[in-house]
């Protein structure tokens, strides 16, 4: 069983294509869809690798971060944030919440296993 | 008013002392040597170098042999710079902080270095019209949540697409089942980002135009209103039905919302006509000044009627233009009717500072203040505002209210508060109401 990565993201293919592609990598992927209640259900089961949407129904990437630094078990776990929007401003969001690394849609196959490795490994 | 006038008599004998110096420039500028224009005009060269220096006075004959010489109009030479470059040189003086003598010197600037003075007039206007365009963009996309979220669900579809087609593309063993599944992904995102597109190429057509990329009814009917001057009257006597069919065949209202509120503001407006005539109006502001709550009580009207038939007949019927804001107990602007130098934002929330927002923590009770715009221009105005309940009272239930505000230019008078547009284009540093940084706060 490889590593595991937890993916949250609203939209479903998005979902698809990135679990397929992880999952073809060797890594075992979970996900969720809303932001609601992801800080839980990353509490419950804390990942290898986090890889999460800034914009999510219900509670946004930024806050969920936020909560996941503050816990004791999620304070130093790898997060990869994804989003629509590339500003300054959103990257040094960010950082300021604790992301490991930003990524701005639309993104590669390619890039997003280069940086899951990247992280995971690091 | 005499001080300005013998002011302005002033710079206009400094103007005309300063022939000597605009003759020196053409010539120097036409690489002509001070001996070969003197010997021209028949002069001795010592003679036009006083002359160039302004320590000759110079006119007559002697003025148009010279202006044929250097080939130059008579009147450049003897009246220097326009007027309206001297106006735009002093503005763009005021931006900076100039010292006192070199402000002196913009008459001489302009009339020795003309090419150059109207390139500082030309940058300063390019530099007004950026700032413009600026703050229009980020008002834009800061503040429109449908462009945006448009913007935002097309990366998305364009982002699974491409890692869609990418898996597709680079998969080399790819089982059928999966295959099928990412192609009718594929399809259906493909599908999904064509309708975006639509959406979001109808929603920005005609963006050059400002005022065409048109979002929501209540923008719509500002439009409209705009367009006619706020003025349409031969519907003062008109029946709610002709107003509701006079609605129907406007181009600038595209939606039924749009063409509601256009008929109640016609409506509203029609009715203020009626009970305050533009003739009687005119005549009682020309006696008694500009006084809202002096029109109400004579014409017995509510002071928010008053307010509106102003500013409606303000521009072609009283001394001076004036602006008209009205917003609801949220602060969302509702009716707005520009008046120069006192910008109205379109869609970012404006100025908390406003009277028309302190009239809304003091229903019923009209407010009289002065404010200066923030800008270089720093205009000043008389605020009126006033809050009045909407619709009619009922027992037991509080009472929503809109605020109006009748915006009057002044030219001079005692102490105001600054007040600004829209934070985003407000250059004021310690605001205590600042909700979020000026674009324009360095630069000021």
């Amino acid at each position: 069983m490889g590593k595991s990565v937890l993916l949250i993201e609203d939209e479903p293919n998005i979902i698809e294509a990135i679990s397929f592609i992880l999952s073809r990598d060797g890594w075992s992927v979970s996900t969720h869809s809303n932001g609601h209640d992801a800080v839980d259900v990353v509490l419950r089961n804390v990942p290898d690798l986090l890889i999460l949407d800034v914009m999510l129904p219900g509670k946004s990437g930024y806050d969920i971060l936020r909560d996941l630094r503050e816990a004791d078990t999620t304070s130093n776990l790898p997060v990869l944030m994804l989003t629509a929007r590339g500003q300054l401003k959103d990257r040094e969001m960010a950082e300021r919440v604790g992301a490991s690394r930003f990524m701005t849609k639309p993104f590669s196959n390619a890039e997003v296993l280069e940086a899951v490795r990247e992280l995971v490994s690091s | 008013m005499q001080k300005d006038v013998e002011t302005t008599k002033e710079k206009e004998m400094s103007r005309d002392t300063l022939t000597g110096s605009r003759i020196r420039e053409r010539r120097v500028m036409q690489g002509m040597r001070q001996a070969e224009l003197a010997k021209e005009v028949g002069i001795s060269a010592s003679y036009l170098n006083l002359i160039e220096h302004n320590r000759r006075r110079i006119g007559g004959k002697l003025l148009v042999n010279i202006a044929q010489v250097l080939n130059v109009e008579t009147s450049l030479l003897s009246k220097g710079a326009e007027a309206a470059l001297i106006a735009s040189l002093r503005e763009a003086a005021a931006i900076t902080e100039m010292g006192h003598q070199e402000l002196q010197q913009i008459d001489e600037f302009a009339g020795r270095f003309p090419g150059w003075a109207a390139l500082v007039e030309q940058q300063y206007h390019r530099l007004e019209s950026l700032e413009r365009t600026a703050v229009t963009l980020a008002d834009r996309l800061t503040h429109d949540p449908h462009l945006a979220a448009s913007v935002h669900e097309m990366l998305t579809m364009v982002t699974a697409i491409r890692s869609t087609a990418g898996i597709l593309a680079e998969t080399k063993e790819l089982e059928p089942e999966w295959r099928n599944r990412f192609q009718r992904n594929l399809n259906e995102d493909s599908q999904r980002l064509a309708d975006s597109s639509q959406q979001l190429v109808a929603y920005l057509d005609g963006a050059a135009d400002a005022a065409a990329d048109l979002t929501l009814p209540r923008e719509e009917v500002d439009t409209f209103l705009t367009s006619h001057k706020f003025r349409f009257q031969t519907l003062d006597q008109a029946t709610p039905d002709a107003v509701r069919k006079f609605v129907a065949v406007q181009s600038e209202l595209t939606t039924a919302a749009a063409r509601d509120l256009a008929k109640q503001a016609l409506l509203q407006i029609a009715s203020d006509s009626r009970a305050m005539p533009e003739s009687e109006v005119r005549t009682f502001v020309l006696e008694t000044g500009i006084d809202p709550v002096a029109v109400a009580r004579f014409f017995g009207t509510p002071l928010s009627s008053a307010i509106r038939r102003l500013a409606i007949l303000s521009d072609v019927s009283l001394p001076v233009p004036m602006g008209l804001v009205m917003c609801d107990g949220s602060g969302t602007l509702m009716l707005r009717k520009q008046v120069e130098g006192f910008p109205l934002p379109r869609f970012s929330a404006a100025c908390p500072k406003w009277p028309l927002f302190q009239a809304l923590s003091h229903p019923m009770r009209p407010i009289s203040q002065l404010v200066t715009v923030t800008g270089r221009d720093s205009r000043r105005f008389r605020c009126f505002a006033v809050a009045e309940p909407v619709g009619a009272l009922e027992l037991n239930v509080d009472p929503l209210y809109h605020s109006y505000m009748l915006i009057v230019p002044i030219e001079r008078g005692g102490d105001s508060r600054e007040v600004g547009s829209t934070c985003r284009i407000c250059s004021s540093q310690n605001c205590e109401g600042r909700r979020e940084p000026s674009l324009l706060a360095e630069g000021n």
